[in-house]
């Protein structure tokens, strides 16, 4: 039986992880390539990797870092941030990535996610959508979040996946930083309309938050975080050994 | 030495790096001089079937393999390398494979219940058929591998060394003498993967 996946993400900007961490046995906690080993010998099933970097220096540092983690890691890793074209599909799978995610880079360009999966396959395009409550309707976000792009989320997630997104990424806004657990509503609407693997984004606050999703929602295939995990509010190996215990079909190293 | 096959299909790098992560000494390689001197060969492949083994029998590789495996050196393929193993491929279309294990690729469609969802995606379970084959030596029935696939291996019972459960009993590894394929990615599987690696180095 397929495990329910467990994914800390990393936003890198000029090389270093953003939001601070703190592990013992880690000697530079802002460094992503220490960081996302740390993570591989704790139970990470995968590895997000976002690039906030603005500068065109900030992006070859990013491309080198990459790299770095790609030989040193191994398990599937997924880069996001950034990514507009083809050609930016190119650079990061050179550099190790197994998956592209895609956000506003697919809402300005309507045909990038069918390009990039008839190019590199359905697997390999990860469709990361922010979502947020308007007037009683899911709608699109672009920019970090920033954005209302006026689109119905149900309708333009779907025909992503028409397109060829393999995976989505669903990142509620409206529970995002909340910590008071994920946006089951608005991931079983996702769940329900969509055939490929969903992951749960946004409002994560403790483990029981995550037994939670997967016991609700056995359509959702994995739940994504970023803070709790690098402020060590939750341990990657604690979480895993309370999912099994839970009957939670999980992976074990 | 491996000799890890170039043949123009899916990027090289994660698998160069998981052989260098346990010591193992490879050239990625499209020269048929030096994959005859290699005392392994490692098939990779990404994409689709027809694709594949269209640009490996142009480049007469095909042949250079087919004519080691038989001479008994071992050969492993990964994912769609693992699948170019068999006789023939029914992914849009029917194409020949290179014959070294007997069977066929099929859709994962034909055997799995609808509401299962297509690709395979994820980590599942390995379940060991029978005595353990050399290339499981390290790692143990239960282990968790990474997969991605929509086509299975469709095969006799005694070259199927492990099965992946999913609505059926799929195909994760196969096996005929010195040929091995792994369905799976043992290069993003960790820890195991990695054992599994070390141990077709030591076949």
């Amino acid at each position: 039986m397929i495990t329910k996946r467990i994914i800390p993400c990393l936003d890198v900007k000029n090389g270093r992880v953003v939001k601070g961490v703190n592990f013992e046995g880690l000697s530079d906690v802002s460094s992503p390539i220490e960081l996302a080993k740390y993570y591989s010998e704790n139970g990470a099933d995968e590895l997000v990797f976002y690039d906030i970097t603005a500068s065109a220096e900030g992006r070859k540092l990013f491309t080198d870092i990459l790299t770095e983690t790609a030989s040193k890691v191994f398990i599937p890793l997924t880069v996001g941030g950034g990514i507009n074209t083809l050609d930016d599909f190119d650079r990061v799978l050179k550099c190790g990535a197994d998956k592209v995610s895609v956000n506003s880079g697919a809402i300005r360009n309507p045909s990038l996610v069918y390009e990039a999966a008839k190019r590199y396959g359905d697997q390999c395009v990860v469709l990361s959508a922010d979502v947020k409550r308007v007037d009683g309707t899911f709608r699109v976000f672009a920019k970090g979040g920033r954005e209302n792009t006026g689109m119905e989320a149900l309708g333009w997630i779907k025909q992503c996946v028409d397109n060829g997104a393999g995976e989505v990424v669903l990142n509620s806004i409206d529970t995002d930083g909340v910590k008071q657990g994920f946006d089951l509503e608005m991931l079983e609407a996702v769940s329900n309309i969509v055939s490929v693997p969903v992951i749960a984004s946004g409002g994560a606050g403790c483990i029981n938050d995550f037994i939670t999703l997967f016991k609700t929602l056995p359509k959702v295939d994995a739940g994504l975080a970023a803070s709790i995990f690098h402020f060590g509010e939750v341990q990657i190996s604690d979480l895993k050994a309370e999912m099994a215990a839970a009957g939670i079909p999980t992976r074990k190293d | 030495m491996i000799a890890i096959i170039d043949y123009g299909v899916g990027n090289l790098f994660s698998l160069k790096s998981s052989f260098d992560a346990i010591g193992a000494n490879t050239t990625v390689t499209s020269d048929a001089e030096v994959i005859k001197a290699a005392d392994k060969i490692l098939l990779p492949g990404v994409g689709a079937f027809g694709d594949a083994a269209e640009k490996l029998r142009n480049s007469g590789l095909d042949k250079v393999i087919i004519a080691e495996a038989k001479k008994g050196k071992p050969l492993l393929g990964i994912c769609l390398g693992m699948q170019l193993l068999f006789e023939k491929s029914f992914e849009y279309g029917e194409h020949e494979g290179l014959g070294l294990i007997p069977g066929e690729i099929r859709p994962i469609s034909d055997v799995i219940p609808n509401e299962l969802k297509i690709p395979h995606i994820g980590w599942n379970a390995l379940e060991i058929n029978g005595e353990k084959n050399a290339i499981f030596k390290h790692i143990n029935n239960g282990d968790h591998v990474y997969f991605v696939h929509s086509y299975y291996a469709k095969t006799n019972s005694e070259n199927v060394i492990a099965t992946a459960e999913y609505g059926a009993a799929l195909t994760a590894a196969a096996a005929c003498e010195n040929v091995y394929g792994c369905q799976f990615h043992p290069e993003k599987s960790g820890k195991v993967g990695l054992n599994i690696l070390k141990a077709f180095c030591e076949v």
